[in-house]
């Protein structure tokens, strides 16, 4: 007997008294038997729970219930065999017998329903759905008014089947004959018995249902034919029409929808072709989304992650941005206000690609090519398409290669039929090389457009990785013409174009690329820092690098992924490479500029150029006077280069002309000469005050301007009081001193925002729900659960150990009984045989008393 | 002697002679023959030279064939009527002192292994002579090193003329031993003053020299470390000064006291420095004695300065040093240069210390923040992390001071009353001005700047932010942080498409600079 069990179900009895077991309350007690706890004095809100009580008659309950379970226990504790019942629900006490009943028949009904075979079709079995059979629904649809079919379902009509599935309805009456076939013959085992009997109830159930379709036959022909005698009757020909349309065929749901299908969707007008000005709107509208969501990502209100992604995703969508850039490319044009254009550009694209297809026998195809009329036409809209990628070809175009532009166009024609239309896609840095080394600037291009026509995305699986790894690769020999002697600038400049599309294609990878060129680049300058406390200049690679970053993500992001280290990289090269030469001073220019393109439209503040340019004004002043402002870290007040850009030669200062500043110069520019040396010199002092200017232009709205260009006005004064610049150097300045001499705008002493007020602490009672009477309330809700269950527990625990403790009284005044049982029947056995021997004796005696009388 | 040449024959050469020598008084003329090996030319040769005088006059000193005493000079002796064996004992002394004498010029030699093996003789002629002393014993007890020779050596160490730092790395062993430490202060000591009173100019290389050996000792922190004796004695008297820590920390205090007492070269001072209060004050017997040094180096300016901070703090903090206008020349220290120099870190976490007091009246602390902020608005970015946060930990620490953010009833205007010429943090009017320098840095390029700076746009939070993680914060670090830092979704693409290596026209590369 368990521990708890009498007291839960003593509890169980309790709540429910009228359980199966047990006396069963009455409704009015009898009142002998109850008993009054009196309370002493009456406690407002307190319920008293136990104060009627039936003592006796739980008292007998309970021993009811031990005699029932532990008395059984104990009667059997020597027995190993047990008798289980498996009768369903036999013990269960919340069953009522009905139920009992129900659920047995039930469970019957499924033991024979279980299948033979899962294959095996012809066993019917009701389909159902949603509990409704199937032949049910089929019914209720096909005949609308016929109430007296319950038996008849689960099978489809033959035509029905004959017309969906090609018949097959003859299967269900094979089976008969056949069964009838296999009976008669050899004795047959208890299964095939079975079986033979579920066949025979099967046949019985088809004979039935055969009967009942004749009798539904027999009612429509005698619908009819009361339909025919109605007419005579009553004469409503409406009716009779509605039923004779009844008569038709319905046509099924299921034909229905197929012909549907049939008729649908074969042509849909498309939308027509949009105007020019229609067009225009809308790449403005564009435009101006791409621009608001850079602004917000500008303002790093993160949200515009979803902003450029494409408003429609195709399912065929290969996910590489493929869309974009065609959208690109053709609306731009459109902005071009070229019409032709955009047909020239698809046709010229599919002459590529016939090409493409046709192979490596291009010598057929060169003659048809160059003789073409308008093929210059056609290239230069090509070359269009290229670099400027639908600029307002109103705009001046920039400086390289103005004057060779029809060279050019004559050199890459020729490049564009000498070479191969295909090319595969470099698996490694040094095919790419190898494909592109020895060849001339136009051809490099060529080379590297096929690549990327050759394994677009859209033509075959693998060709995104293969593009991806292109443009790491093309980074990489950028990096090597930037570093070679002298730089292949040009070649650059053209595959910028490039690296701009693949980068549009797969911005993820081209961002890691880029990521890995600056980590290298870093690393490099890291260690140099950590050897020797600075570190160089680094190459015109690293300088071009940055650049190309900033062309290729939105530099005015308030965060992003690779602008962010590209500007700590330049403010690196800012703070810890020390200007040496004239070289560096370039270098270092080239780097502000940068800079400063990179914030041109963020405006943001950047303390390390305004550093730079101090220094760089510094060692270009002649005369150092006053000392009102202090230098940072890479310049020196003092030393070999604090005169670095001092030029004193009054002749090359009077043939100075003010140009721009060859990157050339940046790297490894040998054999100048003193007057080339000093022009340069003065170059890179115009550039300074430009930047400075720009620097002014930007800045002046910041709320300390003043502060942070004190020192730059300090020095510009010096650079105009030692009058000697040459005059257009001298504009120069005075303008930039114009800019930073602006009316400081007044200052507004600072104010924290408001934050909200906090609340005063008021004095309202804290309310407790209280859980239990008596109790300690006011702790923590953990702790009062805590203490409830500890509550509980030792309650349950006491209940548990007076019930045992009952049981054992229990079992003693059972075994007591026993015992006296036992001691009875011994005495009363005693008894009895004392009783014959007695009566023996008495009988031996009296015999013997009768022989001696004898 | 020579007639098979090469190392080889040399070396056996040498080990006939040494053999002859040790075997009989008789040859003691061969002695002269391996002095002569060790004047040659050839280094192979004079390191066997030397390796045979080690262990000629090492088995000479153990068996006590040299004289004892105060050597008399070698004709005295010769034409004296004294016995044979004093004669003999008198005369090897004699070659004994020249072998040294030749020794010590090895340690300059040009070669590393000469040098080095010179060193190695020397040191066991210490331990030797230490063991069987050539003086005789004032007293019963008396202590006898021998000094000379080690002097000898530490004037070979600290040679005007050749960078000895290897040669000091390797004597850097025998410094372990408290004897030889201790005897080595006291010559360094000696050294140092007597080369400074010979040269009016004194070599660079000699203080560097001097300050390598200098840095390189170091006393244990307890009494009961001084148990390791390169000399080993029996049992160790109480009476000698040896075996005593103090003395050991006024033997190097004298060294420390009179090399720092001249005037050193600037790369020495900030070495001097940088070791300064790690393994230099702890170990004085009267670090106040350290005061001067401290006050003159604070007053040299830029990172010298800086450098002093930190011992000048100590002798502050621990040996109650009164340093009038401490504050007023902190100010004067922060320049622009601060967020640039190598001791970044140190000064800042210096400077938080200085300023961590909340007794330190307003319009101090306000100038310094003000100050600080003036400066960041020329600091890297790494820089900025750190200095954000601490000149908002000012603000927090002193609640007189938050006018500098929030001035709400403040009137408008015309310019920062803030003086940043003004050398008295006093008289800069800080305390009136504001810190619109954060505000502009609220728009600095780098993200975690400008959010860093934004944090005046609220009222500031209570607890304070440690600056110390951020102390160490290179660039580097912060580049590597942006770069690994994942943004979610796609990264955003520039929409304006590219169509040359110098970008748009109004750029102002494609301003400024030409491909050709």
């Amino acid at each position: 007997m368990g521990k708890a069990r009498p007291a839960a179900a003593r509890k169980r009895g309790a709540v429910a008294p009228a359980g199966a077991q047990g006396g069963r309350a009455r409704p009015n007690p009898n009142p002998f038997e109850v008993k009054v706890n009196r309370q002493k004095f009456p406690v407002l809100g307190r319920k008293a729970r136990h104060a009627v009580g039936q003592p006796g008659v739980s008292r007998a309950r309970a021993v009811h219930k031990r005699t029932q379970t532990l008395l059984k226990e104990y009667k059997e504790r020597d027995k190993s065999n047990v008798f289980t019942d498996k009768r369903y629900g036999e013990y269960s006490s919340t069953m009522s017998p009905e139920e009992k009943m129900m659920k047995r028949f039930a469970l019957e009904q499924q033991r024979q329903h279980e299948k033979k075979s899962i294959y095996n079709l012809n066993e019917d079995e009701e389909l159902t759905h949603y509990g409704q059979s199937l032949a049910d629904i089929e019914k209720h649809n096909d005949i609308v008014d016929s109430d007296s079919d319950t038996e008849e379902r689960g099978t489809l009509s033959a035509e029905l089947t004959a017309a969906h599935f090609g018949g097959g309805g003859g299967l269900l009456h094979k089976k008969t004959p056949q069964q009838q076939g296999e009976e008669g013959g050899k004795p047959r085992s208890r299964r095939e018995l079975i079986e033979e009997l579920i066949a025979k109830s099967k046949q019985e159930k088809r004979e039935r249902q055969a009967q009942r379709e004749g009798a539904l036959e027999l009612t429509e022909k005698l619908d009819q034919d009361w339909k025919e005698i109605q007419t005579l009757l009553a004469h409503r020909t409406p009716k009779s029409e509605n039923k004779d349309k009844k008569e038709r065929p319905k046509p099924d749901a299921y034909d229905m929808m197929v012909r549907e299908l049939g008729f649908e969707m074969k042509a849909q007008p498309s939308d027509r072709m949009k105007s020019e000005e229609e067009l225009a709107k809308e790449e403005q509208e564009r435009l101006q989304q791409l621009e608001a969501a850079r602004l917000r990502r500008m303002h790093g209100e993160d949200e515009g992650s979803e902003a450029r992604k494409p408003k429609h995703l195709s399912a065929d969508d290969l996910n590489d941005g493929f869309v974009l850039d065609k959208d690109d490319r053709r609306l731009l044009s459109y902005m071009d206000g070229k019409m032709s254009i955009e047909e020239e550009q698809s046709r010229e694209a599919g002459d590529g690609e016939s090409e493409e297809e046709q192979g490596e026998d291009l010598s057929e195809e060169d003659p048809e090519n160059s003789s073409d009329p308008d093929g210059h036409s056609d290239l230069e809209s090509d070359m269009d398409s290229e670099e400027d990628c639908g600029w307002p070809s109103g705009e001046p175009r920039q400086a390289p290669g103005e004057g060779t532009t029809s060279i050019g166009h004559r050199a890459r024609e020729a490049a564009r039929n000498q070479l191969p239309y295909t090319f595969a896609a470099p698996e490694s840095y040094e095919e790419l090389k190898s494909l592109l080394s020895g060849r001339t600037r136009e051809e490099q291009l060529v080379v590297v457009e096929r690549i990327q026509t050759c394994n677009h995305p859209s033509l075959a699986v693998g060709n995104k990785a293969k593009l991806e790894k292109l443009f790491g690769f093309l980074l990489e020999y950028i990096g090597d013409l930037a570093t070679d002697d002298p730089p292949n600038l040009q070649v650059i400049d053209k595959l910028v174009v490039q690296l701009y599309n693949l980068c549009q294609m797969f911005p993820d990878s081209a961002s890691d690329s880029i990521k890995f060129v600056l980590r290298d680049a870093m690393h490099e300058m890291e260690g140099a820092v950590e050897a020797r406390g600075r570190a160089a200049f680094p190459g015109l690679d690293v300088l071009v690098y940055l650049k190309i970053a900033g062309m290729l993500f939105p530099t005015s992001d308030l965060r992003h992924p690779v602008v962010t280290p590209a500007l700590v990289c330049m403010s690196q090269l800012l703070t810890k490479c020390p200007v040496l030469s004239l070289q560096d001073v370039v270098k270092g220019l080239f780097v502000c500029c940068v800079f400063l393109d990179y914030v041109s439209l963020s405006r943001r503040f950047i303390p390390e150029l305004v550093n730079f340019l101090l220094g760089i004004l510094y060692i270009a002043s002649p005369n150092k006077r006053g000392r009102s402002y202090t230098l940072v870290h890479p310049f020196r007040a003092s030393g070999k280069n604090s005169e670095l850009l001092v030029v004193s030669d009054e002749e090359d200062k009077a043939t100075w002309q003010r140009r721009g500043l060859s990157l050339h110069w940046a790297c490894g520019l040998k054999a100048q000469n003193k007057t080339e040396a000093n022009h340069t010199r003065l170059s890179c002092l115009a550039v300074c005050l430009a930047l400075v200017k720009g620097c002014a232009q930007f800045y002046s709205s910041l709320p300390s301007f003043y502060a942070i260009v004190r020192p730059l006005r300090a020095l510009l004064m010096e650079h105009l009081a030692g009058r000697g610049h040459p005059p257009e150097l001298q504009e120069l300045c005075q303008s930039a001193l114009a800019n930073l001499e602006e009316p400081e705008p007044r200052c507004r002493p600072l104010v924290c925002a408001k934050s909200k007020p906090e609340p005063l602490k008021l004095f309202t009672p804290r309310l407790v729900k209280v859980l239990e009477f008596g109790r300690k309330q006011g702790s923590s809700k953990e702790e009062q659960e805590r203490r409830r269950l500890i509550h509980k527990h030792k309650r349950e625990f006491k209940g548990a150990v007076r019930e045992i403790r009952r049981d054992n009284q229990f079992l003693a005044r059972m075994q007591l009984s026993e015992t006296l049982e036992r001691d009875a029947e011994r005495k009363r056995k005693v008894k009895q045989l004392f009783n014959s021997l007695a009566t023996q004796e008495g009988e031996w005696k009296a015999l013997k008393r009768k022989k001696f009388k004898k | 002697m020579e007639q098979d040449s090469g190392p080889e024959g040399v070396r056996r050469a040498l080990g006939r002679l040494l053999e002859a020598v040790l075997a009989s008084r008789g040859e003691a003329n061969a002695v002269f023959d391996i002095l002569a090996v060790l004047q040659s030319e050839d280094h192979e040769e004079t390191q066997e030279a030397v390796r045979a005088c080690s262990r000629l006059f090492g088995a000479l000193l153990e068996r006590g064939e040299l004289f004892v005493g105060q050597l008399p000079s070698e004709d005295s002796v010769m034409a004296g009527s004294q016995g044979a064996t004093r004669k003999y004992k008198v005369w090897m002394r004699h070659r004994y002192r020249s072998c040294l004498n030749r020794l010590q010029e090895l340690l300059v030699h040009p070669s590393f292994e000469v040098k080095e093996l010179a060193l190695s003789t020397f040191m066991k002629f210490v331990q030797l002579e230490g063991a069987h002393p050539l003086e005789k014993p004032k007293w019963d007890g008396y202590y006898l090193f021998p000094r000379q020779l080690l002097k000898a050596v530490v004037e070979g160490l600290l040679s005007p003329e050749d960078d000895c730092s290897l040669l000091l790395a390797r004597f850097r062993e025998y410094l372990e031993h408290d004897d030889i430490r201790y005897h080595t202060m006291q010559a360094a000591t000696d050294t140092v003053g007597r080369v400074t009173d010979r040269h009016p100019e004194v070599p660079l290389t000699f203080w560097n020299n001097a300050f390598t050996l200098l840095s390189s000792v170091s006393l244990p922190r307890q009494e009961r470390g001084i148990s390791s004796f390169y000399v080993k004695h029996g049992e160790l008297p109480r009476t000698w000064k040896v075996v005593h820590l103090k003395e050991h920390r006024k033997a190097f205090q004298g060294m420390w006291l009179g090399f720092l007492k001249h005037k050193l070269p600037l790369s020495l001072y900030k070495k001097v420095l940088v070791i300064m209060h790690d393994s230099i004050l702890p170990h004085l017997a009267q670090p106040s004695l350290m005061i001067d040094f401290l006050t003159r180096a604070y007053d040299v300016g830029g990172a010298i300065s800086l450098l002093a901070l930190n011992g000048l703090f100590i002798l502050i903090h621990q040996h109650n040093l009164e340093y009038p206008d401490f504050y007023r020349k902190l100010y004067g220290l922060l320049d622009p240069s601060v967020f640039h120099v190598k001791y970044r870190a140190r000064f800042f976490h210096l400077a938080d210390l200085f300023l961590s007091s909340s007794h330190l009246p307003a319009y101090l602390v306000a100038a310094f923040a003000k100050r600080l902020s003036r400066l960041a608005l020329t600091a890297p970015p790494e820089a900025l992390l750190m200095v954000l946060p601490f000149i908002c930990d000012l603000l927090r620490r002193h609640p007189a001071c938050r006018v500098l953010v929030h001035r709400p009833l403040g009137p408008e205007l015309d310019a920062d009353p803030y003086d940043p010429e003004e050398e008295d943090p006093a008289k800069s009017r800080a305390l009136e001005s504001s810190l619109w320098e954060l505000q502009a840095l609220q728009r600095h390029y780098h993200p975690e700047v400008s959010q860093a700076a934004s944090v005046i746009n609220q009222a500031l939070s209570v607890p304070e932010v440690s600056i110390a993680p951020l102390l160490e914060l290179t660039a580097f670090e912060v580049f590597e942080r942006d770069l690994k830092k994942k943004g979610q979704g796609s990264v955003p693409l520039e929409f304006i498409p590219a169509r040359g290596l110098l970008g748009q026209q109004d750029d102002f590369c494609a301003q400024h600079f030409t491909l050709s």
